[in-house]
């Protein structure tokens, strides 16, 4: 049945298969690469994203009015950066072409910082290129970690990749408060460092991360003979437009209208950290701490998320991950307090992020060709994102109109409607559970989208 | 980019990475070793007491980062000034109570507003989040009130916009109020309730009991005047940030926005509480300050710096004639004590 599909994973992992009977529980070398690279750069990216405003407000004395408006200014740009990113990505494999691009122009953005001095134009051209970075990569990343892993293994690939990348936005504040800490407030110092691991993460992906020849399936690929290179290159190119021809294919389209639908009852991580700062009362200056408890959960269940993904199908952690969001909603609802409503927020939320974020791509992979793989995820990431902006502008203002109690209320019911439609939109995009080490029953995808569309 | 490399060895792959890694670790490294050397020691204890007669303020300069004073007769630029008071990233002071905000470096990093005696030696201190922004005492030294800014975690999902959080401490009875948000607020004659309302920029009166601040709340700004014992405010007048109240508690120095967006917003304007007309001072410039008094005439705000100094102290006449004149080059925090 293999042979009914150009899933070149699927080939790959059925080639790969003769060799090694399981595939399952090994995470390949070039998701640890990547893992690494995602790491070092969320250092380096979380180390400056700390210290920025304390810079600009307290280290140039500008005013935080015109920070709040750089650093607000380029967040809508960034969708259509990353549909751009993915597009790019597919055009004859060159996925590690345009992420290396986008981590390299975020690592430079940081000499940019130190370059800049007090100018806010300077500081706001380097924001943009950071953005702009970061837009770039995250789709042709994405869909390089599911076109290096096997199919039955794609959950967990993704479980590793996101754990390894929290680390990373672990460990960035950490470093740069410590930096701050030992100079005494030199952010040069900051921003230098931060550039180093930038660097350093490009360098890991030009080293450890395959190219588009080791790529099965996308480009001048696996048999690296000159033939099948011609007839890669003959093969019609996607157009950007195209992307969005991709929601043609059913399954896909379920699973954009899944995370889409649940994004639009996702409030977001802000309102929830405020809700726990007004009920609980414990010391002050370690609030911004709390982002770091969902956090390290998110990191530790990553891998275990991923793992269950790949066992019973990834639609019942995705679904589930998003309960555990409305179990936060609802922790904040009722009138818990002290310890056990911090804890259990936490909690929630580190739970909602493992089981959701990376399955989300591990459960889209199966609907999108190799070969317009990046273009989906980016089409799929853009959805998601502008269906969560939309809620929380949403959430703003109920909590303006009704009050903070009825905003809950309204966005527990949204989140629990949003959860049934998902679960009924995802029921036919997987079958049955795969019992281990049996093929799975994902859908095999269509090599282009139905007629009239390739 | 480098499509070449996968065929190199993985041995030779690594041994690349690693002197790579190398040579950056040893950038980082020497950097921060050289910042280090170059950092100066925070002190806390301060060479001089309050005293009348002198003008205080926060020095970016000699001394950087601590409090410095001139005499307040000495109305020229090139005056000497006394370096080595506290540390502090926002100052003020009168009645003989000293007001510092400060940042210690930490993980997180924590803020603290710190209650200084005459002799500007610590009384009392309040852990607090964000930064720095705004401090007043009130002219008996009785009562302080400061002004936090809060930003958008990181890690919260780029959620970027400031929000402002402001505290009012009774230092007779010891009464802190950590967030004056919830104080009973009437716009228009009605009670007002929203959950967006911001306030800054304190300024007491000479009872210790009134007092003027500003209110943002759904993109507006408001002057309000408000009442310690009853605990409520109302709104007085639309388009006042940062209300610093004269000596004599007949007028308002505040900053009007009279441009949208960000670029040069503001001008500094004095508000006659009697008759509700107001002025703008000779400064044409966009102040992003909270005033201060140095007597009923004359006003104190701080700038962006001339000559790569990163603020410097200007002063204007408070009836809006004159010229501005440049009083303290890189200061910040101006305070006169009477």
């Amino acid at each position: 049945m293999y042979l009914a599909t150009t899933d070149a994973v699927a080939t790959a992992a059925k080639r790969g298969r003769t060799r090694r009977p399981r595939t399952r529980g090994r995470v390949t070398g070039p998701v640890l690469a990547l893992g690494a690279v995602s790491l070092v750069t969320d250092i380096s990216s979380e180390m400056v994203a700390a210290v920025l405003p304390l810079y600009f407000v307290l280290g140039l004395g500008l005013s935080p009015l015109a920070f709040g408006f750089l650093d607000g200014l380029y967040n809508g740009a960034t969708a259509v950066v990353r549909l751009l990113g993915g597009y790019a990505a597919d055009r004859g494999g060159r996925h590690k072409l345009v992420a290396g691009s986008g981590y390299l122009l975020s690592a430079l953005s940081r000499l940019g910082l130190l370059l800049a001095g007090g100018a806010t134009a300077g500081i706001g051209a380097a924001i943009a290129a950071d953005r702009l970075g970061k837009g770039v990569r995250t789709a042709p990343r994405d869909a390089l970690i599911s076109l290096s892993s096997p199919p039955d293994g794609l959950g967990r690939a993704f479980g590793v990749h996101r754990a390894m990348d929290t680390t990373g936005a672990l460990l960035g504040p950490l470093a740069a408060f410590a930096l701050l800490w030992i100079t005494a407030d030199a952010y040069d110092a900051v921003f230098v460092v931060s550039f180093c691991f930038g660097l350093f993460g490009v360098l890991l992906l030009v080293a450890f991360v395959p190219g588009r020849a080791a790529l099965p399936g996308v480009g001048p690929s696996a048999g690296t003979s000159a033939a099948s290179a011609a007839r890669a290159r003959a093969l019609p190119r996607p157009r950007p437009r195209k992307a969005l021809t991709l929601l043609r294919v059913p399954a896909f389209r379920r699973v954009c209208a899944a995370a889409a639908l649940l994004g639009a009852a996702t409030v977001g991580d802000a309102f929830l950290y405020l809700l726990l700062q007004r009920r609980l009362d414990f010391a002050e200056s370690y609030f911004p701490l709390l982002p770091l408890g969902t956090a390290a959960v998110y990191l530790l269940l990553a891998v275990p998320a991923g793992r269950l993904a790949d066992r019973v199908g990834r639609r019942v952690p995705f679904v589930a991950g998003h309960g555990a969001l409305l179990v936060a909603y609802l922790l904040l609802l009722l009138p818990t307090g002290g310890r056990p409503l911090l804890v259990g927020v936490l909690l929630a939320l580190g739970v909602f992020y493992a089981a959701t974020d990376g399955v989300l791509m591990a459960l889209a992979t199966p609907c999108l060709p190799a070969d317009r793989r990046a273009s989906g995820m980016a089409v799929l990431q853009t959805g998601q994102a502008l269906s969560r902006l939309v809620a929380a502008a949403g959430f703003g203002a109920a909590w303006t109109l009704w009050g903070i109690g009825a905003a809950l209320t309204c966005a527990v019911l949204a989140l629990t409607v949003a959860v049934a439609g998902a679960a009924a939109l995802l029921r036919p995009t997987e079958g049955r559970p795969v019992a281990a080490g049996e093929t799975p029953q994902e859908q095999p995808a269509p090599t282009t989208p139905p007629e009239g569309t390739a | 980019m480098t499509l070449t490399l996968p065929e190199a060895s993985t041995r030779l792959r690594v041994v690349a990475v690693v002197a790579a890694a190398a040579l950056l670790a040893g950038v980082a490294i020497t950097y921060t070793v050289r910042a280090v050397h170059r950092a100066e020691p925070i002190a806390s204890d301060s060479e001089f007491a309050l005293d009348r007669g002198h003008l205080y303020f926060r020095s970016t300069q000699e001394g950087a980062g601590r409090v410095a004073r001139v005499p307040t007769s000495s109305t020229t630029a090139t005056t000497h000034r006394t370096p080595n008071g506290p540390s502090c990233e926002r100052f003020y002071a009168a009645g003989g109570t000293g007001l510092c905000l400060l940042r210690r470096p930490g993980i997180p990093p924590k803020s603290y507003a710190v209650v200084l005696d005459k002799n500007l030696r610590e009384k009392r201190r309040v852990a607090l989040t964000g930064i720095p922004n705004r401090a007043r005492v009130s002219a008996s030294g009785r009562m302080l009130s400061w002004t936090m800014f809060a930003t958008g975690d990181s890690y919260a999902g780029g959620s970027s916009s400031f929000s402002t959080r402001t505290s009012i401490l009774d230092t007779r009875t010891g009464y802190l109020i950590k967030n004056m948000e919830e104080i009973p607020l009437t716009v228009d004659g009605r009670r007002y309730h929203s959950p967006d309302v911001n306030y800054w920029g304190v300024t007491f009166a000479r009872d210790d009991n009134r007092f003027y601040a500003t209110v943002s709340t759904k993109g507006r700004t408001y002057l309000v005047e408000g009442d310690m014992r009853k605990w409520s405010a109302r709104a007085l007048r639309k388009n006042v940030e940062c209300p610093s109240l004269s000596p004599d508690n007949t007028r308002i120095a505040f900053k009007k926005r009279v441009r949208d967006g960000t670029k040069n917003p503001w001008r500094l304007y004095v508000l006659d509480l009697r008759t509700m007309r107001e002025h703008p001072l000779a400064d044409p410039r966009s102040v992003d300050d909270q005033a201060a008094w140095l007597d009923d005439d004359t006003l104190a705000y701080a700038l962006p710096g001339r000559e790569g100094r990163k603020q410097d102290i200007w002063t204007a006449r408070a009836d809006g004639t004159g010229h501005p004149n440049l009083r303290v080059p890189g200061g910040s925090s101006p305070a006169a004590v009477r």
